[in-house]
Formats: structure tokens, sequence, C-alpha cells
């Protein structure tokens, strides 16, 4: 089967327009890693069961293994990369640092990207409400404990700043 | 307990790759990219065992795109060399074989081809059409049906070894072990109570979230240079040059960050294979696994089949042990039967014990390392006897693991003593504890207790500092970083020398830059890497007494180094940063180095309590609340030890409740995605409490111990040990999955 | 003088003798003694006049990875026990 011809993209990545050519098969994560260099999402299982890739489309976390990138004309997405605000670090990115909740970090921008979505909504989320809203991203290393605490310390840092 | 007041030994400062890692910056294997760079595919094996009759490669070299093919014909003869890879030793011709498949598959994912093209996508299509014509065999994937002589046999040259004694005809079973300890039968005959189990354990994987992956570029002057996910780039650059039959000095590894190892990432699977279709190609190639090639082509850990008895006087002693246990190997020797024949009985101090020991080979991947391996099969097995003796007796289950636990000077069953050890004392913060002295409440629930050990090596490691114009330091090390080494190792440099873990900065380096340090694995980073630091340390702090001994005019003799790394002598007393701004001013310069192979065990003891609920009607087992107690020795980082603490405790719930490799009729494996080979989420856990004790290793100038592997030991066994306390049902097979569990208590009830 | 510890597996090659006691400086020469006391033992631990890569030596309860040049003291005790590695 020959390629099939490239789709033209216009989108926006972490708040800058953004256009691509990609395959109709690329997926997002594809794109994203290999045509756009943000290599900060991760691939753990291509099949949109360990949520590495989790990215925020259109305001929502999806696993970006699972959308096409021909999906994303005139999307908004946000990546990992977008999470700090120049160069500060974003109080989830504070807190994973602080509570030591990441061990090899190949998990962490997808539980990232996941935990900002859930704390924006929802900045005093319940140990029960983390771990429901987060059980979609895998984490091997660290059995959870840190990141929930981290989660939480977040909230409680981001619910203070506004 | 150690009582050494430290400045930063014990502190959390954030880890040095901590910003690179929350924004997404941090380079590993799979994001690196090069000029010109294609990607590779692997094509594999869709049969259990078969003959690989033919392999026609010409319609994938037709296909626009492709680059170049590998078959088994591109990789070079290698013979049954025996490679010490630092933490054990291999076959290269088996290494060879696993990688790149010979005359045979021996298990679905054994690669057999693999395209070089411009685009994923392109090179799996092409490895497609590549047509390989297959002699099905049968196949087994059962440890007690492999053993059987009229098996389906791997390897026709394979006989059993008994420590060197040869059988006289093939089988599956390339290893015999057997340890004796006293008079086994004799005790047994004197004991009061004796319990006896068989158990099985399923085959499981390290479920590492990065699938492997290499960047490899075979350039034209013959140097071969390597990317890779690993979790030793010195091993890494062994297995891939002697695969290869190259020069050593020609490969270069660079080890990227690293998404996971626990064990499974050591043996190489694709670098050899990424480096001939380099050669062939002219260009870099990159290779990352699927998950189901991880799940089907690297090495999980080994499933098993286990008979143990113990035997007990009325006061509770235990003075008799037997242990019969068969592994798997997977497809190739070298499984993890060893440490499991070492550690069924290496918590209790059993006068009287005779185990043996089967290496057996059967139609799976090779399996490798997973954290403590080979330990968490058997103490599955014995610590459940020694709860069902206790109650036999009418103990308290801690109360018969404080009598019996093994000290200073008890011997283990493979003959050693051991030197001072922390069991006692994590059976006496296991007593303490808060969740230890509160009480369950509620039906269906029920609480279990396990000790758990693993051995942790010293191995060799290397370290070299650099002192910058300010007084900071670049400490160059060669320890793969997967869960925060840099920083404890740094840490322990910056305590020597009186800085703060700020002030140095950590690398790890490659293959030509590093000092050589064996892999990341056996607990040992922090203890054995620590102290090449400590004492590349105090290499520097040698050198600037000498140095400092000109500048202030007197006899390096007269120039004392406090604890806080102060320079005192001749009326001056100067930190470490002023005194290196000094020198570096005087036009010295300074670079501290040392290497260190530390022999020891480190000898890492655990205990855990696990509180669960079982659902009747399902047979779900809900972990309520759970405790990881462990002797770290000394805690360098303690959020870093709670981490690996958590993280084993977590994995090892896994391994009891739900992880199993399924196979079908045709002994492919049916699962091979996280969606069917389910890991715990965390919806599935509670919060792990952590205690850890600090005993000090007098081995190690903080008194570091391993901690990365114990904590997987004891969770099956501690759970085994809740469900049975919930629901009088034991439960002798892993995973302790809703199904069986059902199905156990069905028939318990029956029974009753 | 040392302990040298008969593995298990080789007592059949010392008839049942569990552990001796011998005068020796390193590895080497336990080895070669208990060699020409029990017939064939070199060979059983041995490949290509080195300690076999499958096992270790502890002296001491040390995992050397000196093998035949590994030294002993004159209390050490002296065990061949399998090659372990680690997760």
């Amino acid at each position: 089967m020959p390629a099939s011809k490239k789709v033209h993209v216009t989108t926006t990545i972490n708040g800058e327009d953004t256009d691509f050519l990609c395959e109709p098969r690329h997926s997002l994560l594809e794109v994203l890693r290999d045509n756009l260099g943000l290599t900060g999402s991760k691939e753990g299982c291509n099949n949109g069961n360990c949520g590495a890739c989790t990215v925020m489309l259109n305001g929502r976390p999806v696993d970006s293994c699972l959308v096409l990138g021909a999906e994303v004309e005139g999307a908004e997405i946000e990546t990992v990369e977008g999470i700090a605000c120049s160069s500060n670090l974003h109080p989830v990115q504070e807190c994973f640092l602080e509570g030591a909740a990441l061990q090899c970090g190949i998990c962490t921008p997808g539980f990232l990207v996941a935990s900002k979505a859930l704390l924006d909504k929802d900045p005093h989320a319940s140990e029960e409400t983390i771990r429901f809203d987060l059980s979609g991203n895998l984490c091997r290393c660290t059995g959870y404990d840190k990141i929930v605490r981290a989660v939480q310390a977040a909230g409680q840092k981001m619910a203070t700043k506004v | 307990m150690t009582t050494t007041q430290y400045r930063v030994i014990g502190s959390r400062p954030v880890r040095h790759d901590g910003a690179d890692k929350v924004t997404g910056k941090a380079i590993y294997t799979a994001d690196t990219k090069l000029p010109g760079m294609l990607a590779g595919f692997v094509l594999r094996s869709p049969h259990a065992h078969a003959k690989i009759i033919s392999i026609d490669t010409s319609e994938a070299e037709a296909t626009p795109g492709v680059h170049a093919i590998l078959t088994n014909a591109d990789f070079p003869n290698v013979e049954n060399k025996i490679a010490d890879l630092g933490e054990g030793s291999v076959n290269l011709s088996y290494l060879s074989a696993n990688c790149m498949a010979q005359q045979k598959v021996l298990y679905r994912g054994h690669a057999v081809a693999a395209v070089a093209a411009t685009d994923v996508h392109i090179a799996e299509e092409a490895a497609r059409k590549i047509k390989v014509e297959y002699e099905v065999l049968d196949s087994v994937t059962w440890v007690l049906d492999a053993m059987e002589e009229n098996a389906p046999l791997l390897h026709e040259d394979i006989v059993t070894d008994s420590m060197g004694e040869k059988a006289d005809k093939p089988s599956n079973i390339p290893v015999h072990l057997h340890f004796e300890k006293g008079d086994a039968a004799a005790a047994f005959e004197e004991a009061d109570g004796i319990v006896e189990r068989e158990f099985k354990t399923a085959t499981v994987h390290q479920g590492y979230i990065e699938p492997h992956a290499v960047v490899a570029d075979y350039n034209e002057d013959g140097r071969l240079r390597i990317w890779t996910a690993t979790q030793g780039s010195f091993t890494c650059r062994q297995q891939t040059a002697e695969i290869l039959q190259i020069p050593l000095g020609n490969v270069l590894v660079t080890p990227c960050e690293i998404g996971g190892g626990f064990g499974g990432k050591i043996t190489v699977y694709l670098e050899p294979t990424a480096a001939l279709l380099s050669k062939k190609a002219g260009r870099p190639v990159r290779i990352a696994m699927t998950r189901a090639d991880v799940f089907e082509a690297s090495g999980p850990t080994p499933g098993s089949f286990m008979r143990v008895k113990i035997g007990a006087k009325n006061d509770g002693t235990l003075i008799a042990g037997e242990a019969w246990l068969a592994y798997d190997a997977g497809a190739y020797p070298g499984g993890m039967i060893g440490p499991g024949c070492m550690c069924v009985f290496s918590c209790y101090d059993i006068d009287h014990a005779i185990v043996d020991g089967y290496d057996v080979l059967l139609n799976k991947p090779k399996t490798s390392a997973y954290r403590a391996p080979g330990a968490t099969q058997v103490a599955f097995a014995t610590e459940q006897l020694v709860d069902e003796i206790a109650e036999k007796l009418g103990m308290c289950a801690l109360e018969i693991r404080e009598k019996n636990a093994v000290k200073e000077g008890s011997r283990r069953v493979d003959g050693p003593v051991y030197p001072p050890i922390g069991l006692v004392e994590c059976l006496d913060a296991l007593k303490q504890s808060e969740h230890w002295n509160t009480p369950l409440d509620g039906p269906h629930q029920g609480r279990g207790i396990a000790a758990g050990f693993w051995f942790g090596c010293g191995l060799k490691s290397s370290a070299a500092c650099t002192v910058n114009s300010d007084g900071t330091i670049n400490l160059m090390e060669g320890s793969t970083d997967i869960g925060g080494s840099r920083t404890s190792i740094a840490m322990q440099l910056a305590e020597v020398l009186g800085l703060e873990a700020e002030d140095i900065n950590p690398q790890v380096g490659d293959t030509d830059t590093a000092g050589y340090t064996d892999v990341t694995g056996g607990s040992r980073v922090t203890f054995a890497t620590g102290m090449a630091a400590y004492e590349a340390g105090r290499d520097l702090q040698q050198q600037m007494r000498t140095l400092a001994a000109d500048l202030w005019d007197c006899s390096a003799d007269d120039i004392t180094i406090g604890e806080d790394g102060v320079f005192s002598g001749n009326g001056k007393a100067v930190g470490f940063k002023a005194l290196a701004v000094e020198l570096f001013a005087a036009g010295e310069h300074l670079v501290g180095r040392a290497t260190v192979a530390p022999e020891c065990p480190t000898n890492g003891f655990g205990a855990q309590i696990a509180d669960v609920e079982v659902d009747p009607e399902t047979g779900k087992v809900t972990v309520l609340r759970y405790t990881t107690i462990q002797d770290a020795g000394k805690a360098i980082h303690p959020s870093y030890v709670e981490g690996q603490l958590q993280g084993g405790t977590v994995q090892g719930i896994g391994w009891a409740l739900n992880e199993e490799y399924f196979y079908r009729d045709d002994n492919t494996m049916a699962n091979a995605s996280f969606l069917d080979y389910r890991m715990p989420t965390m919806l599935d856990v509670p919060m792990i409490d952590t205690i850890i004790v600090e005993t000090g290793n007098p081995e190690h100038p903080y008194g570091v111990r391993g901690v990365g592997e114990t904590p997987i030991v004891p969770p099956p066994a501690a759970l085994a040990n809740a469900i049975y306390n919930a629901t009088d049902t034991r439960m002798t097979e892993l995973p302790m999955s809703p199904p069986k569990l059902w199905k156990a208590m069905q028939s318990e009830q029956a029974s009753e | 003088m040392p302990t040298v510890f008969i593995p298990a597996q080789l007592r059949e090659l010392s008839g049942g003798t569990q552990s001796v006691e011998l005068e020796a400086k390193n590895v080497r020469e336990i080895v070669y003694q208990l060699d020409v006391m029990f017939p064939g033992f070199k060979d059983r631990i041995c490949i290509d006049g080195n300690i076999s890569p499958s096992l270790q030596v502890s002296i001491d309860s040390v995992m050397t990875s000196r093998g035949m040049i590994a030294k002993v003291q004159p209390h050490s005790e002296v065990h061949f026990i399998p090659a372990i590695g680690g997760g």
C-alpha cells in the first residue's frame, strides 16, 4: 500500500499557531514527537492504556496516541512543554519535584497534563477523586503514593494563588 | 542505630534532573533524532516453537523507502563463550540467538528479521512482506511439563549441569542446584509440627513504561555509537561488541534517560540489530519496541512451581526446611533459580535444610531479573508456611518470626553467615507501628505480614569530580539514573566536602567518558557509586591538603580536615569552596577520582503489613492499608528511599493480585498489552506507609544498604496471609486474581 | 587454618565430608589441595583454570570477584556458591 497523500493541518499548540503535514495514518503523538519535535509526550503503549502521551485537546485530556494528526484541524492543543510559564514552573510541576513524585520520569509528562486538567476543574479534589481521575495514567516506579500527595499539594497551592 | 548528625545526608533536596523531567525536556532514547536517521522494525515469530526453513526478503527489499534488511545470516557466528557482564554472566551464542533467531524460533516474538526504512510504517509494511517459512514444532510453557522426559526439546545440545557434572542426554533442565545444611531428614523426625505445600506463580513482567529503544550509528571508520535505554552502559557496550565481534573500544554507548528497568534492561535485545542495520544502510537507525514486543520479546521474570516444607518444635523454633523449586528460564538457560534457592529460607535461622532447584527451558522469552530476582516466588511459599505453622502451634505470626529471625552470625542455607543485619529491627518496628496496633474493623477483612530479603551487591563503580573556579563541582559517574540516583550520589559527595547538594552538578557519563561502572541493579548504586563519589571527595581533599600546605606555608600533616569539610592548619580554617577558589587563583586545578569494588552484600531486610477486604461474591481483594518497613542502613535521600519502598511494594501487589502471562492453546501469549496484562493503577492501591529502619552498614562510609529490591519480596506472601485471615482460604497460586480466589473460596466452603 | 565448606553437590567426591580445614593463602591453593584430597573437585568448579562463571567464591561473607587469586585469612570461611544477579 503506497503511503497516502499528506494532509495539511492547522492548529494551535501551546498557544502558538502551528501547521503541519502528516499522513492520514499518523497519530497526534507521532506528529507531536516526530514532525514537531515536541518529545515531552511519551509513547508507552500506543494503544491508550498507559497515559504517558496525555495532552489537552480543546480543554480535555486525551491519549494523543489514539487521536489522528489529521483530526486536530482547528483544535487547541496543550502539551507538557506548555505547562511551565516562561521560566516559572507550574505549581503541579513544583509539587512533583518537591514531593519526589517521579522516579524514572517517563510517565511524568502524562501525569502532569492530566493532573493539571483535574486541578484546573477542582483544586480541592479528594484522594478518591484524584485516584479515579488519574487511573488512566500508569506509573510503575512510585506506587502512586507520592503522586497523589503531590497532586493534593499542587491543588492547595493553586487554590491559594487564585 | 546510627546517630551521626549529617548536614546533607537525610535531607530531601530537589533532584538535579528534576526540572528537565517535569518540563518534557529530558531526552529518552526514543526522543533522540540524528540527521538522516532511519526507522527500524523487527519481524517476529508468530509461533512458540518452530524451525526456520527459509527466509525470502526479495519483495521487502523492493519496497520504496527500504534501506536495509537483516536476517540471521548477517549476524557473526559467535562461539559458546561465557561473557562476564559484571552482574552475572551469559553465554554469547544464546545472547546473540535471542537477538536474532538462528535455526529455530523458541518463543512467540522471537526476532527473525529486521528492516530499516525512511519511516517506521514503511519498515513495518516491508517487514510484513518478508516470507518466512516455518516448520512448527510442539511447544511447552509450563515448567513441570517442560521437565518431562518426552517434553518438546528446546536445545539439542543442552544437558543438565549439576555443579560441573554433566548429564548424559539433553533435556530442558540446564541447571540443577542442591544445597544442604545440617541433616534435614533427621530434623523433620524431631519436629513437633510440620507443614508442607505446593505453590505456583505466574510469569510476570517488570512493566517499565518506556519500551526498549535504541539508536545506532555505525560509522564508516568502524566506530559504532549507540544511544540506548539501558541499566548499564558498560555491559551494553560489552554485549554489543561481543555479539558483533568488534573491539570494545570501537563502541561508544551513551545512556539516555531511562524510563524504568527493574532488572529488565540489562540484557541487549535491539542494539546489535540496530547496529547491523545502520552498517548496511550507512545511516543511523532507531528501533523502538512496541508494547506487545516488550511483553513477548524482552525478559519477563520466571513463573515457578515450588514444594516447600518446614518443621518446628512446640516452642516455635523452626528446625527443618526442605524446598524443591523449578523456575522458568525461558528459551535460554540462566534463570533466577540460584537466588531462589538461596532466598527460600533466608529470613529464618533454620539449622537443618535441604534445597533443590531446577532452571527450566520452555517456550517463553528468556527470563530476566525483576527486583530481587527469584526471591518473591519463594517468599510467597515460605512466608505462608511460617504463618501456617505458627497457627498450628498456637503462636502469633509476628512472634514466630521474631523468634526465628536471622541475625548476625546466622548461617544461610548456602553456607555463608550474615554480618550485622537488620531483620530483628524491622520486626521490632513492625511491632511498634501504629498500623500493627490498630485493629481491623469490618467483615471479610484480614491482616497479613511477611518478611523479605535481598542480598544487594557492590560490584564496580567509578566517579570523577572536577572542581570549578567557584568551588562548585562537576561530578562524572557512570550509573544510569532510573530513580534519582544522581542526587543520592551527589549528596554523599556534598556531605564529605562540606558542600550543599546544589553545589554538585552530577552527570551520567557515556562509556568513553565515565570510569568503568557496573549496572544500575542489585540495589547497588547509592551504595557503591555513592561510595565512589565519597572516595573521590576524599581524593580531592588529600590533593587540596598538599596544595594548601604550600599556600599556607606549613606541612600537609599540619592540616586537618573536619567532618564539615573545613581545612584547618597554621592558624587558618577555610571551607572547601573558599580553599578551592584560593587554589584556583593560585593556578591550581583539581580533579578527584576514585574507583571502588565493594564485595560484601548489603543485606537488605524488610517486613510488611497488609490489610485486605475480600468480596465474598466475586473474590476481589481490596487492599485497605499497607505498611512497608525496611532497613536502609542509612537513608541518604529519604523521599527516594520511601519511593523505592512504595514502588516495589505496589509492583509486588500487582504480582500478587493480578499480573500474569496468559497463554493460548498454541502457547502464544494472549495478553500482550497494558489493557490485558493488568498492572495496578492508582485506583487499585492505597497510600503505602513506610518505616525506614537505619541499622547502619559497616561496609559503607555512611552506612548505606541497598533498598531497591527487597520491597517487592513480601507483598504476595503478606497479601496471601491477609486473604487467609479474611477468608480461611489458603492461596497457593499467583496471581490471587478474583476468579482464582473465588474458586478457592468455593472449594474451601464445600470442604467445610 | 581457613575452613572450606564443600558444596553439597560435591560431597559425593568428599565422601560426605561437609567442611575441611587446610593451610592456604588464596583460593587457588584451596582448589588445588581439595583436588588432591577429592579427585575431580577442580574440574567441577573450574573452567579453563578459573572459577566457573556460574559460581562465585564467598570468603567470610564477602562475594569476591577475584576468583582463584582471592586471598584467605587464617580464620576465614570459604564457600563456593552460585553467582547471583539483581534487578
